[in-house]
């Protein structure tokens, strides 16, 4: 009977052990329970020790991150029914330090989108008393897709650059900083262009792809990577042969 | 990938996992992006190629006859082949990615992906029709 | 050295967030602290699915967006609150669109806006589906700027430092490492969200624990309007997703296990193929719901394993139609729920969506206790009054959020210091939830005690309520606090401890319930989301008036009243369907309509 599913799931005691261990567990798998139904399941009637975080239940909170199988999925999306019987291996996020269980920390992300200025830079604010700025749908549409990021970590779970190297800037910062160069209200975009062209920064990708493969919300972060490349190579160019401007 | 320090009270120990030296054999994605990466070899032997047909062409008949007769050696043959088929995964590599990295506008719209696509093929077709050409009519 | 700030936020959702920057660009000098259990792009702002209603169509005026509020809150709103509401709404919507804030447009460019259950003008701001999420990460990314903002991300808060008869801080943990700290501030501001989770079926997430209520209860602050919680009459059964109106609006049918549409027996209009404003699946939230539950009754609704549902129809619209209009309905029943609305019936029934109710506040967001401040859903103003209009919330967060930042900074600028005294607290907090709650010998399961907590809650404190059933609750709920203090966690680390979350937000909600069932037993009349089958009718005499509710010393709860402020619209009839039309403007309606 397919109604069942094996979970293995990781867990991690920092204050008794030093290693990830597994557990395994049997669950329900009802069409519609998802692999974070299979977690409270166990939380809730078997082990209540396993943590984990969730909240909306829904894919648009970006808590649920979790490894599935190998790949990074939100748990909350990622049906149970399609993986049974089983086993179904759930593990922390690649590329984060482990905190806890299925808790990984994403403080380099924080820390991360502080230095793109997420936020509308401009010279000059127009009043309140004078309305909105004007805004297009076509021009809405030019950033529109970056503006969808959750904040899920699963980009940055499936870069293998980040994973060699996590001084790399990430796939959602950099999705995160065109959001804004992209909006017809922003004039931030020279303020950016330093971090941004740093080692660390788009040049630290190499068009793998894999982030926009594994975004759920079709982000396309390794698209917006590659556009400022050619952004800032035509920076570079201009200032090279044009050094006092056009 | 074990965390190394004793856990005390209130301080976290954090797990960092180790990347595997062979994390690019996990997945198949991440294996085809090597491939697409190691085409850039085969890409610099086909220019290596390019200057000893030019040198041989410029030596003479005789000396092209001589690299012709090389290139027939079965080792030689096999590289080229492969530097063929690798060079055209780099190239169709290239132009899927092309559409995500270069997005153009006429006006205020911005190009479809699709056409994109299309014009790299045809800017290939094109080339090829003109090397085949200048090739062929001599 | 114990952190120390001038103003702490608890909770870093869309109020939290705008009265931060509030208080960051109006006093720089003061220190600001934002504690939230979550990194605050997860806060439950991020789901809000409608819009932001705020007039600014040249043929509307805040008087109607007034009107309708009031109207919609079946008279229980504060009427000097709802004009200051109206009138600083749009500009609050504006203020986030220089802030990069994504609202659809016109063609021309300018903001669009659409229309809204309850609200007879367009004046619905929308972000796509999305209006709560762009707008709760403008504001997350437009308070970075601020360099006095700062965050204690994943910490805890479990109580409030009183002393001196004022409020001087919190006690919170950092969940990453389990140190538990006292927060000393001048002025702290509860932006903590709503409370679904007492209730069994909720669109709310997981941390809508009624925290923020639950801690100024027991610091002697009064909650008001508890009784009033409003149920969203078409979500999803086993994971409460939200079916938004929209899908009703293009014309969606609610059906029976008759196939029937069964809500024109409920004084909500004739059915027609097409959909029509304010009549049938477009009436008031508060009337669908009740219809289910009648239909319940009668034992026309389907039953499945997650409870009683009826069935909403969309498959008539055709799959070009549905992916053209409400992609995003297909999308959440396919992506979370496994159900695809082109070929299948959606099992929906009303699930709880928001509370009304909250700490009282006044209208600068003070609560009575000196240095308390609150926002959003925790708190009750009220503007909502006893049902809230679609489309009103969001711009509340705004609204209140950045009136109650201001008000705390001016409080907080009066350099009271901070008594020593209250570290006591802290001691006693530390051990309380270090060593109490991880030393007791119990036998039950957290999750049983609050399965049960919510059984008792759906069937006492439901859609229709009598008497008896909520006096049996609130003693049930006594019994559940009792049973919950000899709760034993298995999860005994410091490190991320989620069920020693889990527990603490067992018990604010037990507190927080017992509190809802109190008012709901003392309320004797029918009005708007509060509904008693032995008063059903609407009694001005008596009850035109807040509940609130205190804490006594015996741990019991007080009911005072305090009655409701009336500026210029005088209480009348609610009214829908045919007989709205016939209504006319914003005066006494002729033929009057019961449940």
């Amino acid at each position: 009977m397919r109604d069942r599913i094996t979970l293995q799931v990781a867990r991690y005691r920092p204050e008794q052990e030093s290693e990830i261990t597994f557990d395994e567990h049997e669950v329900p798998c009802p069409k519609d329970w998802v692999v974070l139904d299979g977690l409270n399941h166990i939380k809730d009637r078997i082990d209540g020790t396993l943590s984990y975080r969730w909240s909306c239940r829904m894919g648009i909170c970006g808590s649920c991150g979790m490894t599935v199988n190998g790949e990074p999925k939100l748990t909350c999306a990622t049906f149970l029914a399609d993986y049974a019987p089983g086993p179904l291996r759930v593990e922390p996020l690649r590329n984060f330090p482990v905190i806890r269980d299925l808790i990984v920390d994403i403080g380099d992300f924080m820390r991360k989108l502080v230095r793109v200025k997420p936020w509308i830079v401009r010279q000059v604010e127009k009043p309140l008393s004078e309305g909105e700025y004007l805004q297009t749908p076509e021009e809405l549409d030019e950033y529109k897709h970056y503006s969808m990021c959750i904040n899920c970590m699963l980009c940055y779970s499936a870069c293998p650059i980040y994973g060699l190297d996590s001084k790399f800037i990430g796939p959602a910062a950099i999705a995160l900083a065109q959001r804004y160069n992209f909006d017809n209200r922003d004039h931030g975009a020279a303020e950016r262009m330093d971090v941004l062209s740093e080692h660390e920064g788009i040049w630290g990708c190499t068009f793998v792809g894999e982030c926009t493969k594994v975004c759920p919300k079709h982000v396309d972060p390794a698209g917006a990577i590659q556009r400022y490349k050619l952004t800032a190579a035509m920076e570079s160019m201009k200032s090279f042969f044009l050094p006092r401007g056009a | 990938m074990a965390s190394t320090q004793v856990y005390t009270d209130y301080h976290p120990r954090w797990l960092r996992r180790q990347v595997s030296t062979y994390w690019w054999l996990e997945k198949w994605a991440y294996f085809a992006f090597i491939l697409r990466e190691m085409t850039c070899l085969f890409v610099a032997w086909f220019v290596v190629y390019l200057l000893l047909l030019v040198g041989a062409v410029a030596g003479g008949a005789e000396s092209y006859q001589r690299l012709l007769d090389w290139s027939a050696s079965p080792w030689v043959l096999t590289l080229n082949a492969a530097t063929f088929l690798f060079m055209i995964y780099h190239a169709v590599t290239f132009f899927v990615a092309a559409p995500q990295a270069l997005v153009v506008h006429v006006g205020r719209r911005p190009v479809p992906a699709r056409l994109v696509l299309a014009g790299h093929y045809v800017a290939w077709a094109a080339a090829s029709a003109l090397v085949a050409w200048i090739v062929l009519r001599a | 050295m114990t952190p120390t700030h001038d103003v702490v936020m608890v909770g870093g959702g869309g109020a939290g967030l705008r009265a931060a920057i509030a208080i960051a660009e109006t006093n720089p000098r003061l220190t600001i602290a934002v504690v939230s259990k979550v990194y605050p792009m997860r806060s439950h702002t991020v789901s809000a699915e409608g819009g932001a209603a705020g007039v600014i169509a040249p043929d509307d005026s805040l008087d109607e967006h007034a009107y309708d509020t009031i109207s919609g809150g079946d008279w229980l709103c504060d009427q000097d609150a709802v004009e200051a509401f109206v009138k600083e709404a749009p500009q609050e919507l504006l203020r986030l669109e220089h802030w990069g804030c994504p609202w659809s447009r016109q063609i021309d460019g300018r903001i669009a806006v659409r229309p809204f259950g309850g609200m007879k003008k367009q004046r619905t701001w929308f972000a796509a589906d999305k209006t709560g999420f762009h707008m709760l990460h403008t504001l997350f990314q437009t308070s970075l700027k601020f360099t006095s903002v700062v965050r204690y991300d994943e910490w805890f808060v479990t109580r409030l430092l009183v002393g001196d008869g004022r409020v001087q801080g919190v006690v919170a943990f950092d969940l990453k490492s389990g140190k538990i700290e006292a927060i000393t501030a001048r002025a702290v501001i509860l932006c903590t969200g709503g409370l679904g989770r007492v209730f069994p079926f909720t669109t709310n997430a997981s941390i809508k624990s009624g925290d923020g209520m639950a801690l100024a209860f027991r610091a002697g602050a009064p909650l008001k309007d508890m009784e009033f919680v409003q149920y969203h009459p078409t979500g999803l059964p086993f994971t409460g997703i939200l079916i938004t109106e929209a899908a009703r609006a293009e014309g969606g049918y609610l059906i029976n296990k008759d196939g029937y549409r069964y809500l024109q027996d409920y004084n909500l209009g004739k059915p027609h193929p097409e959909p029509v404003l304010r009549s049938m699946e477009l009436g008031p939230r508060d009337r669908l719901s009740q219809a289910f539950m009648k239909e319940m009754e009668k034992g026309r609704t389907i039953e499945t394993p997650y409870g009683h549902v009826v069935h909403l129809d969309l498959r008539h619209l055709g799959a070009r139609k549905i992916d053209a209009k409400i992609p995003f309905v297909r999308e959440l029943c396919m992506k979370y729920q496994n159900l695809d609305p082109v070929k299948d019936l959606i099992p929906v029934r009303p699930v709880v969506h928001y509370m009304m109710g909250g700490v009282h506040t006044d209208i600068n967001g003070a609560t009575p206790l000196p240095g308390l401040y609150a926002a959003g859903e925790a708190a009750c103003v009220s503007i909502n009054g006893a049902n809230r209009l679609g489309s009103n919330s969001l711009p509340e967060l705004l609204v209140f959020g950045a009136r109650a930042g201001r008000a705390a900074a001016e409080y907080a600028s009066r350099g009271l210091e901070i008594d020593s005294r209250i570290f006591a607290q802290k001691t006693d907090e530390h051990r309380r939830i270090e060593h109490d709650l991880l030393n007791k010998q119990g036998g039950e399961r957290l999750a049983d005690l609050r399965d049960e907590m919510q059984k008792t809650m759906e069937a006492s404190a439901g859609i229709y309520r009598n008497g008896e059933s909520l006096i049996q609750g609130v003693e049930k709920m006594r019994r559940l606090q009792e049973r919950f203090a000899h709760l034993a966690i298995e999860d005994h680390s410091k490190t991320f401890n989620t069920e020693r979350v889990a527990a603490l937000e067992l018990g604010f909600m037990l507190d927080v319930a017992e509190a809802m069932l109190s008012a709901a037993a003392r309320r004797e009349e029918s009005r708007g989301a509060h509904q008693r089958t032995d008063f059903p009718m609407r009694d001005d005499q008596r009850f035109l008036a807040h509940s609130l509710a205190y804490r006594t010393s015996e741990g019991s709860t007080r009911i005072e009243y305090l009655p409701v402020m009336i500026t210029r619209w005088p209480p009348a009839e609610r009214v829908y369907g045919e007989a709205a039309a016939h209504a006319g403007s914003h005066h006494l309606a002729g033929s009057a309509v019961s449940s």
